[in-house]
């Protein structure tokens, strides 16, 4: 019975979840880090000033994201909000859906829940890899989201980069097996500032996709020591009880 | 005072007599081991199941408009609903989790053979409506996956011949799934199965109590009335309602406190287990929720790879095995059908899978194998080799009750002690 146990504890990595076909390019990881406040304060004021004027994040609220950050309410009133919306309300925009679709062919998505729909390393790397593709409406493609229909709204903080396709022979045909980046114009920020810009705004949106995350991990650990304890507790008790019978 | 109430209760319901009966004085064999704790922890995560589900329908709305966003509601606005709801999806996950587990048991020391053949079948009909539970639930949240899983199993339907389409017309109560479909989903899901189950419960613990627990050598604590002699009877206070019937070897504990004690160590591990899933891990990698579904659901995007929740996913291969639609429908019910029939299908006098042959040993071991890979199977896309090793699976999970069936009949076991050894 051991044996079979240890079998199949072994096929358990074995359980991943599998990948589409095609070339994709590698993800960079995030540093994802919900205790750094100054990080998630900075991403917040990015996503307020760059996203989301087309994109909402219309589940989440200005005043719980306030709290939750840190950031004194009046400071966020004024700071934070563009718009006419109170504190308590969420966070949308008024882009008409009929409108954005003419502009972009589709509505921008909504983006509470973005991070547990791409993962924190895809929307990083996402970020990082917008490219000069002058067949494009917006004069940008993605090395991660091939003809996205989004503009490299960062342009004026990363510069500009070109892309040099790598192509191989794989069984008889040329496939695509790599995207090579290189910076063409320089933006208002170095290389590694834009780098912890893009992670300040993945942290913040990894927050959004969990504000309750905060919580749980304070939360839980208190939990799971009291069941250690208890633990303890219980098995002295059932010892106790059963010491007559073996 | 308080002796003049509880006389007053039982004179009118028998309240004592039921927890003597069924819990102080009710004989369990006093070698069950680790393996036996899983239905009492099924029947806690049923309750579990029960309360957080009262409380999330407070605040979520079974519609196809509302639906995704009253979920984030709860996650966002009431105060801990993600406590509530990840106790849920945790809890559904666990539940089978427990509940394969607690199948498994059954099957190692044939818990399934005379005379627990309706015990088993309960057992069977708990397991199918809750996966329609299951099903029903993940539909709720509205989103991408629960959209497109839903439309594959209930296009399964449609396989069927004649009838077919009407039939997942009449499911789905619309052309697509749409909102009515999410309604009477809702409705079935909080109201219709849960009471099923609940009633189903009930009679497997019935069944259960009338015919005794099983044990892991398979050895029977209740002998004929006169047979034993006074020294070899339990010193335990046992109810006679067992007493009177049969005599109660002693290798028996009283259900209370003992068995109970030792099911709640192990149910403390659990909850350790279950409580660093819900706080740390609630999507468990992508098996527990998937990632896809934190996107509202949307009939006109499919999305590229549709997977079912990792506990559907065995059945899944099995069905994806077969070319044929219809028969793969029908060997995906048969996988279940199978298990049913048990008891009927081994022959063999003894039990527990200790003193049965090498061959049995081999044949279980395999069937175990065979799940678990169809499980994983069932995850990954459809390519030709996976397909292959889908069918060559499918055949050996069938394989195993022929085999069975073949081999019981005349099977060279090994003696079984009269007394639990243990």
């Amino acid at each position: 019975m051991k044996k079979l146990l240890i079998t199949l504890v072994a096929l358990l990595p074995g359980l991943a979840i599998a990948a589409g076909g095609g070339f994709q390019y590698p993800l960079e990881e995030a540093r994802i880090d919900l205790e750094d406040k100054p990080s998630l304060q900075r991403g917040a004021a990015l996503f307020m000033n760059y996203c989301l004027g087309c994109h909402q994040t219309q589940y989440q609220r200005y005043q719980r994201t306030a709290e939750d950050l840190g950031i004194p309410l009046d400071i966020a009133k004024d700071n934070l909000i563009f718009s006419d919306q109170k504190i308590g309300e969420k966070m949308t925009n008024s882009m008409p859906a009929k409108d954005a679709g003419k502009w972009f062919g589709k509505q921008p998505p909504d983006l509470t829940l973005v991070a547990r729909v791409r993962s924190p390393d895809w929307i990083y790397t996402y970020l990082k890899t917008f490219y000069l593709d002058p067949s494009k409406t917006f004069g940008v493609n993605n090395a991660v989201f091939k003809d996205v229909g989004m503009p490299h709204v960062f342009q004026g903080l990363q510069g500009t980069q070109e892309a040099e396709m790598v192509y191989d022979t794989v069984d008889g045909h040329k496939t695509l097996v790599g995207i090579k980046l290189t910076q063409v114009e320089p933006g208002a920020l170095t290389p590694e500032e834009y780098d912890q810009a893009v992670n300040d705004l993945v942290n913040y949106l990894e927050y959004v996709g969990e504000p309750s995350k905060l919580d749980s991990h304070r939360i839980g650990t208190w939990v799971l020591v009291f069941l250690a304890v208890f633990f303890v507790f219980i098995y002295l008790l059932k010892k106790e009880y059963w010491r007559d019978v073996h | 005072m308080w002796k003049n109430l509880l006389d007053w209760i039982e004179y009118r319901i028998p309240m004592m007599r039921v927890a003597n009966m069924h819990a102080l004085q009710y004989p369990a064999p006093k070698n069950m081991n680790f393996w036996y704790v899983f239905g009492f922890i099924a029947t806690v995560v049923l309750v579990n199941q029960i309360v957080t589900g009262i409380w999330l329908t407070m605040n979520y709305n079974p519609s196809a408009e509302g639906a995704f966003a009253s979920v984030e509601y709860i996650m966002r606005d009431v105060d801990y609903g993600w406590v509530l709801r990840y106790m849920h999806s945790t809890g559904a996950s666990a539940f089978f989790v427990v509940v394969y587990l607690h199948m498994f048991r059954g099957m190692m020391y044939g818990s399934y053979q005379k005379p627990r053949e309706l015990l088993w079948l309960f057992g069977m009909f708990i397991y199918l409506a809750l996966m329609a539970e299951a099903f029903m639930g993940y539909l709720l949240p509205w989103g991408q996956m629960s959209y497109w899983g839903a439309q594959v199993i209930i296009s399964l339907f449609g396989a069927i011949p004649v009838i077919g389409d009407d039939l997942t017309l009449w499911i789905r109560g619309d052309y697509v799934i749409s909102g009515a479909t999410l309604n009477r989903f809702f409705a079935l899901h909080v109201i219709a199965l849960p009471l099923v189950i609940v009633v189903l419960v009930f009679l497997h613990i019935v069944a259960l109590h009338e015919v005794g627990s099983n044990n892991p050598q398979g050895i029977n604590i209740k002998h004929p009335k006169g047979s034993l002699k006074e020294e070899d009877k339990t010193k335990f206070n046992i109810h006679e309602y067992y007493t009177s019937k049969y005599d109660i070897i002693n290798d028996v504990v009283p259900f209370f406190p003992h068995i109970v004690l030792k099911d709640l160590v192990a149910f403390t591990v659990f909850c350790a287990a279950f409580a660093y899933v819900m706080f740390f891990n609630p999507e468990m990698g992508g098996f527990f929720l998937e990632p896809p579904n934190f996107e509202p659901a949307n009939p006109l995007k499919t999305p590229e790879h549709i997977a079912p929740v990792w506990y559907f996913t065995p059945f899944y291969a099995i069905l994806r095995a077969v070319p044929d639609k219809l028969l793969g429908v029908i060997l995906m019910f048969a996988a279940i059908v199978m298990l049913a029939l048990l008891p009927w299908l081994d022959r063999c006098k003894v039990r527990s899978v200790k003193y049965r042959c090498g061959f049995h040993k081999i044949n279980l071991a395999m069937f175990v194998v065979s799940f678990c890979i169809l499980g994983w199977l069932g995850i990954k896309p459809a390519t030709p080799t996976y397909t292959l090793m889908s069918q060559f699976f499918s055949f050996t999970y069938f394989a195993f009750f022929g085999l069975l069936w073949l081999y019981s009949k005349n099977e060279k076991t090994k003696p079984v002690p009269a007394r639990i050894t243990k």
